[in-house]
């Protein structure tokens, strides 16, 4: 009887943690959360797990990392970082991935001011270019590698012609309020579906600036969740890839 | 490691800002404050919650507001188009502005507290001497209040010295003209160069700490006489 008490006491205790064991923690880089919160949705209604996602910049969310914050899966919007987590020892082995390509993109907040060559930014009148941090953001060094690459930077830099957003969010607001007539900002805050979801832009061709990799990872102390590996698998299927390709991303 | 040129430059902007923040609150918040401060009505705790607003509302959510009230399709952004005005967003008058909101707390409400603990009588003396409403209020009122006025303007420099969020949306971070001493250090620690970061927040402690250590030392207490007991 005694044992059968323990037994009982024993599996009061484990089955919780039994059921529990599908739950997991995603943190998404903050370009990628409506995305991210679509692909969660359709994974879940799919598996039957939950995934609990949190949204900060990449930055944030690698020295929540370093700091014993409970992450399982990290989808990161570049891939240095993601590399530094695997040379740190902090990743499963081999679960670095890259789940999509971003897209930089010149736009306006008014319709028909970006021409279909972009000549505006060359040619046209405008008092303000909003522009992520390079040294914090992604598109902001792809932003200026492109600007460079076009010769325009050295008149630009430095000039209040350029407003700086301390990430890509930030500088979407900058330009979507008009305050800032051009904005360089990643292609899948502005369209959708195959176009513009407003205002008016153009897609800064890809070869002038070098591939803007969004890797994601799992972690280290996430190596033996099943349902972890299941959503890598997912963000890699069919499913994920048509609601990534939607919001502008490439895939390769 | 020492401060580099682009750090020196931001702090001067920075105490640029937070010297005009003051002065510019103390001039519109003390007359606010003494109309907040006179009779009860429902204009006035309208008014008197608006003030406080800016305590309430995220500072980035408020500067994006403030960012599209003030750009082009906002309406302070169409009057200022109208008028041939440049517009305020991404300049040092628009950081201002946005830095004038943000303190109006900090200064109307010691400034309302003060003025309601001195009450009617000292304005009604000044008037049975045959003083005007401007000459009492500038030599029986604001005398009466140095206290309370030296806490709005110290709460306001000190205050827009550190202000982040809304300074942040309003000015574009551009060097030499909006980027303050708050964002050089957020990008020092979000690019990890935490030497550089902890250099300036460090500096910023112990300017915090002076800068309340001067506020009570032009603010003493009345020493006690043997009276007071």
């Amino acid at each position: 009887m005694k044992k059968f008490m323990v037994f009982l006491a024993a599996l009061a205790i484990f089955i919780p943690s039994l059921a529990a064991a599908d739950e997991f923690y995603v943190a998404v880089a903050s370009n990628f959360q409506v995305p991210a919160g679509e692909i969660i949705k359709a994974f879940e209604e799919d598996t039957g797990h939950k995934a609990i996602p949190s949204f900060a910049s990449t930055a944030q969310i690698y020295s929540q990392i370093v700091n014993d914050r409970e992450v399982d899966i990290f989808l990161s919007a570049d891939a240095a970082t993601p590399k530094k987590l695997e040379d740190e020892g902090r990743i499963k082995p081999g679960s670095r991935f890259t789940y999509a390509q971003g897209s930089l993109v010149l736009w306006s907040a008014t319709e028909g001011f970006v021409d279909s060559e972009g000549q505006v930014l060359k040619t046209g009148k405008w008092e303000h270019l909003a522009v992520a941090n390079p040294k914090l953001a992604p598109y902001g060094a792809a932003a200026y590698q492109f600007l460079e690459a076009w010769g325009l930077l050295k008149g630009l830099e430095g000039t209040p012609k350029i407003v700086t957003g301390e990430n890509i969010t930030q500088t979407h607001s900058l330009a979507v309020s008009g305050a800032a007539q051009l904005g360089l900002l990643a292609l899948s805050q502005v369209y959708r579906n195959g176009k513009f979801t407003s205002g008016s832009g153009w897609v800064v061709p890809s070869d002038l600036y070098s591939p803007i990799l969004q890797d994601a990872v799992i972690l280290k102390t996430a190596e033996n969740k099943a349902a972890v590996q299941a959503f890598a698998d997912y963000l890699k299927g069919e499913k994920a890839k048509q609601i990534i390709l939607s919001f502008g991303y490439i895939l390769k | 490691m020492s401060l580099t040129p682009a750090d020196i430059t931001t702090i001067k902007i920075t105490i640029k800002l937070a010297t005009t923040t003051m002065i510019v609150s103390l001039l519109l918040g003390g007359p606010l404050a003494w109309w907040l401060s006179r009779r009860d009505t429902l204009p006035r705790r309208v008014i008197a919650a608006v003030t406080t607003m800016p305590l309430v509302i995220p500072p980035t959510v408020l500067g994006f507001y403030l960012l599209f009230f003030m750009g082009p399709f906002g309406p302070i952004g169409k009057m200022f188009k109208f008028f041939g005005f440049k517009l305020l967003p991404f300049t040092f008058s628009g950081l201002v502005v946005a830095s004038v909101i943000c303190s109006l707390p900090f200064v109307v409400q010691p400034l309302v507290n003060a003025f309601e603990a001195l009450g009617e009588r000292p304005l009604e003396a000044a008037a049975t001497l045959g003083a005007g409403k401007l000459d009492a209020f500038l030599t029986v009122i604001a005398p009466q209040a140095r206290p309370a006025f030296l806490t709005a303007a110290i709460m306001s420099f000190a205050h827009s010295i550190g202000e982040f969020g809304v300074v942040l949306m309003i000015g574009g971070s551009i060097p030499n003209v909006t980027r303050v001493l708050s964002m050089q250090i957020y990008v020092y620690v979000e690019a990890m160069e935490y030497g550089q970061a902890h250099l300036l927040a460090g500096g910023l402690v112990i300017f915090a700490i002076l800068t309340m250590m001067a506020m009570q030392m032009l603010n003493p207490r009345p020493k006690k006489t043997p009276t007071d007991r």
